[in-house]
């Protein structure tokens, strides 16, 4: 699904934000990025979905390479990706069902199919009662519902979430959680970054640790790694 | 249509935004376009005088009536001939009392040669015609003399020349501040709503998913500024000329459908630049 090789990013003034970075991500996994305030998790995010190129090495994201992808590709890549944010990014001019309807309207999906497909995505979040309110109208968690109704509604295989939670309070961040477990457990891959620490260890999926641009810990490597001595 | 309907959505939700557009446009081109009318006065005022250009050339006496007219015929085929009229003794004789009306007492005698005043079509008034022309009548055996005010042609024309590349230096000026300001109050509209533009890329919009409802909103902000720059423009020269006590000339049904379609493609063009610029900045 995604394929990082010897990635490094860098920014003209900032300096290295990710150093030969290399990992998979395989089809359905859902992987926890994590480490300190500008460790690098949001550029390895921005850099799935194609809003940053790497300064060297190779991303490969759905078949995708960033070395030979032309900018008019991108919003392909994207139409296959699921987005979601720590600040939802919704339309506030719009309802919540216009904001999800946005997202099959930009791939010029037939009109008398989109009604439906918003329908279900919304009642698979949680919120068709709330499909005519307003993005103002809504609470944190109900906005960020929302945002992954958006992310969801074109069937993405992959979900990239950047920091969903940490506009959140305890009861939201629960709630949205579960609500990615759910679509993960579907067959969508999720890669989650998050400071969240107590969402990590309740849960046993795979965590990739940053620190100044490098990966300082991958749990399946680390597990594959003691398993081998095991087997010794 | 989506893009139409996200055009109307934008201009409803920044009608104050929109009304800057449209008066910027209007304004900026009410200035081109009042610049355009003194021009085009100036043009018409200059083209009444032009009219007055003839080539008069005085026959030598005791000329056979038929020859003269024979002449005459040859010369009214001339390419830069518009017509040619024939002036007897008596007629030139009646004209000089008409025009110099105080000193009709003078012109007593017959004394005044017949001419052939030649009438130059629009495009050869200019001195070079003038003079080939004359240089061809002098050229008749019969004719005594030619005369055209060769002076007063070659300043008119000065004057005709000062005026166009003035005209078309200060045009071009004007044109080039109002495609300023209206680029800039376009970049205003599309900054505004940068954000929006985001989200739809990341949902995996493509460039021309963003820029359609610009286009159409540029084009459609265009066409309503250059109908009011049209209309202040009609409305200014009425007062100026009713204020001056002047016939005016506004500008005809193609010039005026050429300034609002030119207001049309300003519009256009600004919102493609100004969001082609934004989007491959982010």
């Amino acid at each position: 699904m995604i394929r990082f090789t010897r990635v490094t990013k860098e920014y003209p003034r900032l300096g290295a934000a990710l150093s030969n970075a290399s990992f998979r991500v395989a089809k359905g996994e859902f992987v926890f990025l994590t480490g300190p305030s500008g460790a690098g998790k949001s550029t390895i995010l921005k850099l799935v979905y194609m809003e940053e190129r790497p300064t060297s090495g190779e991303v490969r994201v759905g078949g995708l390479s960033s070395v030979t992808i032309r900018r008019r590709e991108i919003p392909e890549l994207r139409r296959r990706l699921g987005i979601v944010f720590q600040d939802f990014r919704l339309l506030e001019d719009r309802t919540a069902e216009a904001n999800v309807a946005f997202a099959l309207e930009v791939t010029g999906a037939p009109r008398n199919a989109i009604a439906g497909k918003v329908s279900r995505v919304l009642t698979q979040v949680g919120l068709a009662s709330k499909a005519t309110s307003y993005p103002r109208e809504l609470s944190g968690g109900e906005q960020q519902r929302v945002a992954i109704a958006r992310a969801l509604v074109n069937d993405p295989l992959l979900l990239v979430a950047d920091e969903p939670t940490g506009n959140l309070d305890d009861r939201a961040t629960r709630g949205v959680f579960q609500l990615l477990r759910e679509i993960n457990a579907s067959g969508t891959a999720i890669v989650m970054a998050t400071h969240n620490l107590d969402l990590i260890r309740r849960s046993d999926y795979r965590t990739i640790e940053l620190n100044r641009g490098q990966i300082v810990f991958d749990s399946t490597e680390a597990a594959q790694a003691a398993m081998e001595r095991f087997a010794e | 249509m989506p893009a139409v309907r996200d055009a109307l959505f934008a201009t409803r939700r920044a009608p104050l935004l929109s009304v800057l557009s449209i008066t910027t446009i209007a304004f900026s081109l009410f200035a081109v376009g009042l610049f355009g009318l003194v021009v085009l006065n100036i043009r018409a005022a200059l083209e009444k005088v032009e009219e007055r250009v003839e080539i008069r050339a005085f026959i030598a006496e005791k000329t056979p009536v038929e020859q003269i007219a024979l002449a005459a015929g040859d010369v009214a085929k001339y390419p830069e001939v518009q017509r040619v009229e024939l002036v007897t003794q008596e007629q030139a004789l009646e004209r000089a009392r008409r025009e110099l009306g105080e000193f009709k007492d003078v012109f007593e005698a017959e004394f005044l040669p017949p001419s052939i005043d030649v009438h130059l079509k629009p495009g050869y008034r200019d001195p070079e015609s003038v003079h080939r022309v004359a240089d061809r009548l002098r050229a008749l055996t019969f004719v005594d003399d030619v005369r055209f005010g060769d002076e007063w042609i070659t300043q008119l024309y000065r004057l005709r020349n000062i005026a166009g590349i003035a005209g078309i230096t200060l045009g071009l000026a004007f044109a080039a501040v109002a495609v300023i300001i209206i680029g800039a109050t376009i970049r205003m509209a599309v900054l505004a709503r940068s954000r929006e533009i985001s989200i739809m890329r990341l949902v995996g919009a493509t460039d021309g998913y963003v820029r359609r409802p610009f286009l159409i909103e540029g084009f459609v902000k265009g066409i309503l500024g250059g109908g009011l720059a049209l209309c202040l423009t009609w409305i200014a020269i009425r007062v100026i000329g009713g204020y001056l006590s002047f016939q005016t000339v506004f500008f005809d049904q193609t010039v005026a459908l050429v300034g609002v379609a030119c207001g049309a493609m300003i519009g256009l063009l600004g919102s493609a630049f100004s969001v082609g610029r934004h989007l491959r900045r982010v």
